[in-house]
């Protein structure tokens, strides 16, 4: 079992500068910051190295940081050999918003990042089946979760109440 | 000559009675052999993470009941989980007791579902009906508690809405007393069922390998041989101080993680909760259950990932706070979306009767899964 920062001393001694932060100004657990077109790499290091095992990824989620105009994206990581888990976090461009997929590492993530793509319209390069999830899959008006979203006033000629 | 064959493709769904909800399943078929299924999912999606956006903190928890509608104590619980851990809010003793037993009895309740829809989906109906009514005593009990019967809006951010009722300890304990003895003429009627094992056993096998890479979680990882349970993996709540056993899948019916195992870890499951609720019954302690609901929710900024056991597996509640009094971004990490996911590998190869025995014993809530 390890903790955080060492897991961030691995990943900064192998990867140098796609490491970018390690942030503890949290109020739960810290995060660590890595460049977004190495995610794939790093995540199958963390995954395959004998010393993090990360064989499970819990959860992942894309927020839009409308502020430093940057679309996110949170990977919840867990070792159920080891025991423990971080939070890695990447940023892209809003208006080239383009990451490497990580469903090659692990299958669970196919699901999590087409509702990113549905919801924030983050492009996951190498994705088996990147398509709209709980949106229909004709809906036009953009990407509902991100912060300047319009609701339409017209689906495919209905008027949509709200 | 030979027999021109050709695949095709058949709709499983939208409205079909064994999709325990709205799911339209894209079945390839070669023969009766399926070859692929591809599940479409978001009929029933009503928005909840953007809602969740323009509310404030308090006023999320009614929606958390309507995300798994099966098992509304268990999504408070999780919010409450988050909200405290980002808040650092220590909640009383009281508050805790009555929250594992509202989660545990809302369990029985979630698998007695889960057992009795899939003994029905498989042809037997019988069981289906003893399942029912056992439930109907749980939600007898939740109705005396806050006044609802699915939707509670009982486990509140830092305590209850308000105390258990005078009479609820006492009829939670008749309520044991009956159970057990129906929980064993359930087993009879169905989980040693020949007929029963024959449809369930060495289907869907799922190998723990593939589990831990699709992330599944809950009875189904479980039901794969794995020990995995946040309540003892990562405690939280008060369940570090009550004594239960985890139960695994042994395949002692055909293959480690196949249908039946899924299905007989849920069962077991049932007689471990019964046991956490009469510890929980001996040790409640008195207090007030309200003293620690903060007035205002404000938290900092910042994240937090929260998560407990629902019935049906982990689940997160990932919050992200800017400082204001509604959240910037809520993601939730339902158990039921992970699972589903892992369908196509399980119904690779079986008969189109095969897949309605697999649906069921993934025991998918499509509330949760839509969100």
């Amino acid at each position: 079992m390890k903790n955080a920062e060492e897991i961030f001393q691995i990943l900064k001694n192998k990867f140098q500068d796609s490491v970018l932060e390690f942030k503890t100004d949290q109020p739960t657990e810290p995060i660590i910051i890595v460049q977004a077109l190495e995610i794939d790499k790093i995540c199958s290091f963390l995954s395959s190295e004998d010393e993090l095992q990360f064989n499970s990824l819990v959860n992942l989620s894309g927020v839009d940081e409308i502020k430093e105009n940057k679309l996110s994206v949170y990977y919840h990581l867990e070792s159920t050999i080891h025991r423990h888990k971080i939070l890695l976090k990447i940023s892209t461009s809003r208006e080239k918003p383009e990451v490497p997929s990580v469903v090659e590492v692990w299958q669970g993530a196919n699901w999590h990042e087409r509702e990113a793509y549905d919801m924030f319209g983050i492009i996951f390069l190498n994705h088996p089946d990147l398509r709209r999830i709980l949106m229909p899959y004709d809906w036009e008006a953009g990407y509902p979760l991100r912060k300047d979203y319009e609701n339409p006033e017209y689906y495919q000629g209905m008027k949509v109440p709200y | 000559m030979a027999i021109r064959t050709e695949e095709m493709v058949l709709n499983m769904g939208p409205q079909h009675p064994s999709t325990h909800g709205v799911l339209r399943l894209e079945l390839t078929l070669e023969g009766e052999i399926v070859t692929n299924v591809i599940p479409h999912i978001g009929y029933l999606h009503r928005c909840f993470e953007k809602h969740c956006e323009a509310m404030t903190y308090p006023q999320i928890v009614p929606y958390t009941d309507r995300m798994d509608y099966l098992a509304s104590m268990s999504n408070e619980f999780g919010y409450a989980v988050a909200m405290e851990k980002l808040l650092g809010i220590e909640v009383p003793e009281r508050v805790q007791y009555i929250r594992v037993i509202m989660a545990e009895l809302q369990r029985i309740a979630s698998h007695l579902v889960a057992l009795g829809t899939y003994g029905a989906d498989i042809g037997a109906f019988t069981p289906f009906l003893f399942c029912f009514r056992d439930r109907e005593k749980i939600l007898n009990l939740f109705e005396i508690t806050c006044g609802a019967r699915l939707l509670y809006n009982y486990i509140w951010v830092g305590g209850l809405s308000h105390d258990i009722h005078p009479d609820f300890v006492r009829k939670t304990r008749e309520f044991i007393k009956e159970f057990r003895p129906n929980l064993k003429e359930t087993n009879d009627l169905l989980t040693h069922n020949r007929i029963f094992i024959d449809r369930t056993a060495n289907v869907g096998i799922l190998p723990i390998e593939t589990a831990i890479n699709f992330g599944v979680s809950g009875p189904n990882l479980r039901g794969s041989g794995m020990k995995w349970d946040i309540r003892k993996d990562d405690p939280y709540s008060v369940y570090h101080k009550f004594d239960f056993d985890i139960p695994v899948g042994d395949g002692r019916n055909g293959t480690v993680g196949d249908s039946w195992d899924r299905y007989f870890v849920r069962v077991q499951e049932m007689e471990e909760s019964l046991k956490i609720i009469e510890q929980a019954l001996d040790q409640l302690p008195e207090g007030d259950v309200t003293s620690a609901i903060p007035k205002r929710i404000k938290p900092v900024v910042g994240n937090v990932y929260g998560r407990v056991e629902n019935p049906r597996g982990e689940l997160g509640y990932f919050i992200i706070s800017d400082g204001s009094t509604s959240p910037y971004r809520v993601k939730v990490r339902a158990p039921s979306f992970v699972s589903m996911q892992v369908l196509n590998e399980l119904c690779k190869g079986h008969m189109v009767a095969d897949v309605v025995a697999i649906l069921g014993s993934i025991d998918i809530v499509l509330g949760e899964i839509d969100r």
